[in-house]
């Protein structure tokens, strides 16, 4: 492309307003989701597979994250029954780290700033066509070499919008990783978030056991619900280096500003 | 074991709307709990009544088999008598240590407000009510949960032989510590919520509530008061002051 012609690229639309308007709602509740997470997670900074799991029994993984992690001191397990293998109960000798009072509520307040805006976002992307014109795929764009293109272009760091646009998306600012990311967070990350925490509700698995039940149980959910909770912070991660690598000027303005 | 059959008849459900629908007008009568204009408060008083109004009524936890049975921790206050424990409690422990001594013979636990025969009743008598026996998860806020056998009598029966009055909305618990917690006539009355005796088919060990406590198996664990002394109906909410969870700056309700 011959100099100067780096502005026609204007066919690059702006962010409608409410697409700027829930991604600023829906990345706030991410990040003090993430935090309070972490803050949860800190007081229990064990996980485990299946219905139950705790200090008298053997963890999955061990994070060492707050001084929990020692699980501390603990009187002499007594066993419920002569058998082997009884069941034991031990009384803790030592007081925990535990901000839960304030964690548990923002975490679930934040939850619900980020599921009312996200499923508005969704109703609005679907009617709109935001997500049919700019996220999903279009036909023949999916293959190994465009894939490839993209992927090395995001190795070596290119601009996109320095280079013009990426060949394959003509209007459409987006690459084909970043559709496919941004699908992937909308559409499966985050409705997963939910479901794992649904499913460690006393009150919602009552009413529906299925959502505890698909995961294995409950402290299953939880393993869960920590790994995609770390994807989502690595896409924070990249998604902010990347803005950072664009423009991080230019790109704040077209989130906020919209221009 | 005795199974109950949940009829969510036609009644209830339409008096389950109609009372949803009254919780979400009644802004700051004293029938719900108070927000005292804190955010994070009105989080909390959003899920409640979300759940109140979305989740069908009278819903089951899962009940698990005997060999589910899991090791429990003993957290919180485990023994009222012992003046190291963070909520005890100088009158109410040294009362608490004389009944132990007895095998809580002596023991009795006092129903009062709004029921037609407020009164005490003994262990005895409340192992003469039919029993409930349930394998159930223990939730810990902490993030943790074990399964247990818990058995006992249902509230929903204790509340019917005191006459419970019909204006009645909730019912508050007074522990042998330094701690009181309350819930509403929804999960007073669910076929699981018991005032629980026996665990894993022995006496409740003091750690875990001795002589009897209670279990509410649709929320978090703390929920569950441990070594009850006195059983309050009310037809106001009340926050139970610096006894109970809000003052404290945690959760009322906690089904999530």
């Amino acid at each position: 492309m011959p100099p100067g012609q780096t502005q026609q690229i204007p066919s690059r639309p702006r962010h409608a307003r409410w697409v700027r308007i829930s991604h600023w709602i829906i990345a706030t509740g991410v990040v003090t989701l993430a935090v309070t997470g972490f803050v949860i997670l800190m007081a229990h900074p064990r996980l485990y597979w299946g219905a139950a799991g705790n200090d008298l029994m053997p963890a999955l993984l061990e994070l060492p994250i707050s001084r929990n992690h020692h699980h501390g001191g603990w009187e002499r397990s007594i066993p419920f029954s002569t058998a082997a293998g009884s069941a034991v109960s031990a009384v803790r000798t030592y007081d925990i780290l535990n901000e839960n009072s304030w964690g548990r509520s923002l975490h679930f307040l934040a939850a619900w700033f980020l599921v009312v805006t996200g499923i508005v976002y969704v109703a609005a992307g679907i009617c709109s066509g935001h997500i049919r014109r700019h996220l999903l795929p279009r036909a023949g764009e999916f293959t190994p070499r465009l894939l490839w293109q993209d992927l090395v272009g995001h190795l070596r760091l290119d601009n996109p919008l320095a280079t013009g646009g990426r060949p394959s998306t003509g209007a459409a600012p987006y690459g084909l990783i970043q559709k496919s990311t941004y699908l992937g967070v909308v559409f499966l990350a985050l409705p997963m978030m939910i479901i794992t925490g649904m499913a460690m509700s006393p009150a919602i698995t009552a009413a529906f056991p299925f959502l505890a039940g698909m995961f294995g149980g409950s402290q299953s959910a939880r393993t869960v619900h920590f790994f995609v909770f770390a994807v989502l912070v690595l896409f924070v991660l990249v998604h902010v280096l990347m803005v950072i690598l664009s423009g991080f000027k230019r790109q704040i303005r077209a989130m906020t500003l919209g221009n | 074991m005795k199974t109950e059959k949940i009829v969510a008849s036609r009644r209830t459900l339409i008096t389950g709307l109609a009372s949803a629908g009254g919780l979400l007008l009644a802004g700051c009568s004293k029938e719900l709990p108070p927000t005292y204009g804190n955010i994070l408060r009105m989080g909390d008083l959003l899920t409640y009544q979300s759940q109140r109004l979305l989740l069908p009524s009278n819903s089951l936890a899962k009940e698990y088999a005997r060999r589910d049975i899991s090791s429990i921790p003993a957290i919180g206050n485990t023994n009222p008598a012992d003046s190291h424990q963070q909520t005890y409690n100088a009158a109410r422990g040294a009362t608490y240590e004389h009944l132990r001594a007895g095998g809580f013979a002596d023991w009795r636990l006092s129903i009062e407000g709004r029921v037609a025969r407020p009164g005490t009743y003994s262990l005895t008598d409340l192992q003469r009510f039919p029993s409930r026996t349930q394998i159930t998860k223990h939730t810990c806020e902490e993030g943790w949960s074990a399964i247990a056998e818990w058995t006992g009598v249902q509230l929903r029966r204790v509340l019917e032989a005191a006459g419970m009055l019909p204006s009645a909305r909730f019912v508050n618990f007074y522990a042998f510590d330094d701690t009181a917690d309350g819930i509403d006539m929804h999960d007073a009355l669910h076929p699981q919520t018991i005032l629980a005796y026996g665990m894993n088919g022995r006496e409740l060990p003091v750690p875990h509530g001795a002589p009897v406590r209670l279990r509410v198996e649709t929320q978090l664990g703390y929920k569950s008061v441990k070594f009850l002394q006195r059983i309050v109906v009310t037809n106001e909410f009340d926050d139970l002051g610096k006894l109970g969870p809000l003052q404290n700056g945690w959760s009322w309700y906690v089904g999530i």
